[in-house]
C-alpha cells in the first residue's frame, strides 16, 4: 500500500508542478501579447499569443480540477487540502485574468497614445514579475516552505511599483487633450492590467496564512 | 467442567473487549482523528499486531501480575477480571478515560484481601512507580521526538505531498509497533489472572513449533481485543484524536511513537535480555497504561508549545480517575468475591495447607530468617494461609520479605515424580539434561516444592540458581518457570471440592 500511496502522490505532485508552469508561461505570454499589441496592434503576433494564453488557461482549468479530485478522492493532505484548494482558486483567478485582459485588447482595441506606450509596457512587466514571484512562492509552499518569504516580499514590491505606474498613467492620460471617452477607455485598459498584480498580492496574503498554519 | 471454564473465561474476554474498545484507540486515535488513516486500515493493523504482540511477547509483563497475587482458582480469576471490566465500563460511562491495567491491579489486591494472601509490597511499589513514570517518560520522548522530526523536516526540504505520504506511512508503521507493544504489555491485564488457573495445555506442532498453554490463552485474549477494536473503538478513536488538543499530522505521529516506545520498554523481554546480558540495570516488565502514555505524550507536545490550547481541567479529571480506579476495582472485587463464595458456593481461591516441621524450620533458617519464635509452632499444621498468618503474627513480627520466605517454605504441595507422566516432559521447555535429572528422581515424593527444587539442583547443575545479579536475572527466571512446569506436571491431584 505505501508504494501505491507514493505513486498517487507522484502524480499529484506532477499536476501541481504543471499548473505552476502553466501560470508562469501565461504570464510571459501575456507580457509578449501586450508588447505585440503596443507595436503592431491585434495583428498575427498578438493573435498567436492570445491563442497561447487561452490554451494555457484551459490547461490550467483542467489541471486544477484534477488536483482537486485527486486530493479529495485519495484523501491526501487532509489537514491542508482546504487551504490548497483556496490557493489554487486564487491562482486560477489570475490565469483567467490574463486571458480576459487579452480579449479586452482584441475586442475593444484601445487606442494607446505613443506617449503612454512606455508606461503601459512597464506596467505589464511589473505585473508579470509580481505573478512570477508569486509562482515561486507558491512552489516553495509545496517544496521548501522555508523559502516562501524569499519570494513573497517581491510580490508586494512589484505590486506597489505597479500601483505607482497606474497613478502616473492616469494623471498623464487625463491631462491629455483627448476625448473623455477615450480617457476612460484607456483608464480601463490600465486597470485591467494592474488588476493582475492586485490579485497576485491577494494570493500572496493567503499564502502567508497557509504557511503559518502548516508550520504551527 | 469444560463449559464452566468457558463461562469463567468470558469475563476475561469481556475485559479484552473493553481493552480493545478503549486502550487500543489510543494507538490509532490521533491518526484516525486527523483523517490521515482510515478507520478500516487502522482496525485491521491494530488487531493483527495486538494479537502478534500478545502471543509473542506477552509473557514478560504477565509474570509481574502473577507476583502481585497468584489468583489460583478459576472462579476467583473470573471475578477479578469481571470486577475490573465492570469498573472500566462504569468509569467510561461516567466519561473518565481509565486504564484496564489499573483496574486489574486493584481487583487483584481485592482478591488478596479476600483470600488472606499477602500483597507483595515490593511488586506493588514497582507497579505504582511505573504509573508515575509512564506519563513522564512519554512526555520526555515526545518532546525529543518532536524536536528531532521538525528539524529533520526542515533539513530534508521535502515536498508537502511526500511529507504527507511519509507521515501517513509513519503513522501506520508506528501504529503497528504501538499495537504490538500494547498487545505484549497489556495482554497481561486481560489474561494474566488466568495464567495460574490456565485450562489449556502445551501443544507441539510437528515436534519443533511449540505453542505453549499461555500463548494459546493470550491468543484468545488477543482475539477478544480485536473484536473490541472492530466493534466499539471508532468513536473513542475520534474522541482521543481531537478531544485533548488539536494535533498536526506530524505531532500525531510523534505521539504514537512516544507512546509505543514507552509501552515497548515495559514489555520487551528482548530488550531486558540485552540489558541483562550486558550487566545493565533492567526495566521492570510491568503492564502500564496506554492512556497514561498517550496523555503524557500529548502533554509533552503541549508543553513544547507553551501549554496553549490544552484543556488542563480535563486533565485533572483524568488524573483523578487514575487514583480512584484501582480503589474502586479492589472494593468491587472484594464484595463480588464474597457474593460468589457465599451465594454461589464457588471457591474463589484454593487453600493450601501449611506445616511447620523441623525440616521446614531449618529451611527457613537457611534464608536468614530468625526461627526462634517459630519453634513454639513446631509440628503444627494449618489448613489455610489465613490461619497460618494469624499464628505467625502471634509468635513474632516479620518483615514482608521474611514472611514470604516462611510462607513458601511451609506451603504444602504434595508432589510425586510419577514415571507414568514422563512422556509429558516432551511438552515442556526443559533441556535434555534437565529432563534426565527429573527422570532420575522417579518414584520420589515431596511435601514442599522447595524439596523437589533442592533434589533437582543436587542431581544436575542445570537446575541450580545463580547468585542474584542482574546478569543472572534471566537465567534464574527461566529456572523458576521450568520449576513451575515440573511442579505443575507432577503435582498430586487434590480431590475437587
Amino acid at each position: 500500500m505505501p508504494l501505491e500511496v507514493f505513486g498517487r502522490t507522484k502524480r499529484l505532485q506532477q499536476e501541481i508542478d504543471a499548473y505552476h508552469d502553466a501560470l508562469s508561461e501565461a504570464a510571459i505570454g501575456f507580457q509578449q501579447a501586450v508588447e505585440a499589441y503596443l507595436t503592431e496592434g491585434t495583428a498575427d503576433r498578438f493573435q498567436e499569443k492570445l491563442k497561447q494564453v487561452g490554451d494555457l488557461e484551459s490547461r490550467g482549468d483542467e489541471l486544477r480540477r484534477d488536483i482537486e479530485r485527486d486530493m479529495y478522492a485519495e484523501t491526501l493532505l487532509p489537514e491542508s487540502r482546504g487551504d490548497i484548494l483556496e490557493l489554487f482558486e486564487a491562482l486560477d483567478n489570475i490565469l483567467n485574468r490574463f486571458e480576459e485582459g487579452l480579449w479586452y485588447f482584441d475586442v475593444e482595441t484601445p487606442d494607446i497614445p505613443s506617449d503612454l506606450q512606455d508606461d503601459f509596457s512597464q506596467l505589464t512587466e511589473l505585473c508579470c514579475k509580481s505573478v512570477e514571484s508569486l509562482v515561486l512562492a507558491s512552489r516553495a509552499y509545496f517544496h521548501d516552505s522555508a523559502a516562501i518569504k524569499d519570494h513573497l516580499h517581491k510580490v508586494r514590491f512589484y505590486e506597489s511599483d505597479a500601483d505607482a505606474v497606474v497613478s502616473r498613467l492616469r494623471r498623464a492620460m487625463f491631462a491629455m487633450d483627448i476625448d473623455l471617452a477615450r480617457k476612460l477607455h484607456l483608464g480601463l485598459a490600465a486597470k485591467g492590467i494592474a488588476d493582475v498584480s492586485d490579485m497576485a498580492e491577494d494570493a500572496a496574503d493567503k499564502l502567508v496564512i497557509f504557511h503559518i498554519k502548516r508550520s504551527a | 467442567m469444560e463449559a464452566l471454564t468457558l463461562v469463567f473465561l468470558c469475563s476475561g474476554l469481556f475485559l479484552g473487549w473493553s481493552l480493545g474498545a478503549n486502550d487500543a484507540s489510543n494507538v490509532f486515535g490521533t491518526a484516525v482523528g486527523s483523517r490521515m488513516v482510515t478507520f478500516g486500515t487502522a482496525a485491521v493493523i491494530c488487531s493483527l499486531f495486538v494479537i502478534l504482540g500478545a502471543v509473542i511477547d506477552g509473557a514478560g509483563a504477565a509474570g509481574t501480575l502473577g507476583q502481585l497475587g497468584a489468583v489460583n482458582a478459576m472462579a476467583g480469576s473470573f471475578m477479578v477480571a469481571l470486577s475490573a471490566a465492570l469498573t472500566v465500563y462504569w468509569m467510561t460511562k461516567v466519561g473518565l478515560p481509565v486504564s484496564t491495567g489499573q483496574a486489574v491491579v486493584g481487583a487483584i489486591i481485592g482478591w488478596n484481601f479476600f483470600s488472606g494472601s499477602p500483597t507483595d509490597i515490593k511488586t506493588l511499589t514497582k507497579i505504582l512507580s511505573t504509573w508515575v513514570a509512564t506519563p513522564i517518560l512519554a512526555a520526555v520522548f515526545s518532546i525529543i521526538l518532536f524536536k528531532l522530526s521538525t528539524a529533520m523536516i526542515g533539513w530534508l526540504q521535502m515536498h508537502i505531498l511526500r511529507l504527507d505520504a511519509l507521515t501517513r506511512f509513519g503513522l501506520i508503521a508506528a501504529g503497528a509497533f504501538g499495537s504490538y507493544a500494547l498487545g505484549a504489555n497489556n495482554i497481561a491485564n486481560v489474561m494474566g489472572v488466568f495464567v495460574a488457573s490456565n485450562p489449556f495445555t502445551n501443544v507441539n506442532i510437528g515436534g519443533f513449533l511449540s505453542f505453549t498453554a499461555v500463548q494459546q490463552l493470550f491468543l484468545l485474549g488477543g482475539l477478544a481485543i480485536a473484536v473490541g477494536v472492530f466493534t466499539y473503538s471508532k468513536r473513542v478513536m475520534l474522541t482521543v484524536g481531537t478531544g485533548l488538543i488539536p494535533l498536526s499530522p506530524v505531532a500525531a505521529f510523534v505521539v504514537v511513537v512516544a507512546h509505543s516506545i514507552v509501552l515497548f520498554l515495559f514489555a520487551s523481554q528482548g530488550l531486558e535480555h540485552f540489558l541483562a546480558e550486558n550487566g545493565l540495570p533492567t526495566i521492570p516488565l510491568v503492564p502500564v497504561s496506554s492512556s497514561q502514555a498517550v496523555i503524557g505524550a500529548v502533554i509533552g507536545i503541549a508543553l513544547l508549545k507553551g501549554g496553549r490550547g490544552m484543556k488542563w481541567g480535563a486533565l485533572g479529571n483524568i488524573a483523578s480517575g487514575w487514583v480512584t480506579t484501582p480503589i474502586i476495582a479492589a472494593i468491587v472485587c472484594f464484595f463480588a468475591l464474597f457474593f460468589l463464595q457465599n451465594v454461589f458456593k464457588l471457591p474463589a481461591y484454593k487453600d493450601d495447607p501449611y506445616v511447620l516441621s523441623p525440616t521446614v524450620i531449618s529451611q527457613i533458617g537457611f534464608a536468614d530468617v530468625p526461627t526462634v519464635p517459630l519453634q513454639s509452632l513446631d509440628g503444627q499444621r494449618f489448613e489455610n494461609i489465613r490461619e497460618f498468618r494469624r499464628a505467625l503474627a502471634d509468635v513474632g513480627t516479620y518483615t514482608q520479605a521474611q514472611e514470604a520466605e516462611i510462607l513458601s517454605a511451609a506451603r504444602v504441595v504434595p508432589i510425586k515424580i510419577d514415571p507414568a507422566k514422563f512422556r509429558k516432559l516432551a511438552e515442556t521447555s526443559l533441556s535434555e539434561e534437565q529432563k534426565a535429572a527429573v527422570r532420575s528422581l522417579a518414584g520420589r515424593e515431596f511435601t514442599h516444592q522447595w524439596q523437589l527444587e533442592e533434589a533437582l539442583a543436587d542431581v544436575s547443575p542445570t537446575w541450580q540458581l545463580r547468585p542474584k545479579l542482574t546478569v543472572n536475572k534471566l537465567h534464574n527466571r527461566r529456572i523458576g518457570n521450568q520449576r513451575a512446569e515440573v511442579d505443575f506436571l507432577f503435582a498430586v491431584a487434590q480431590p475437587e471440592e
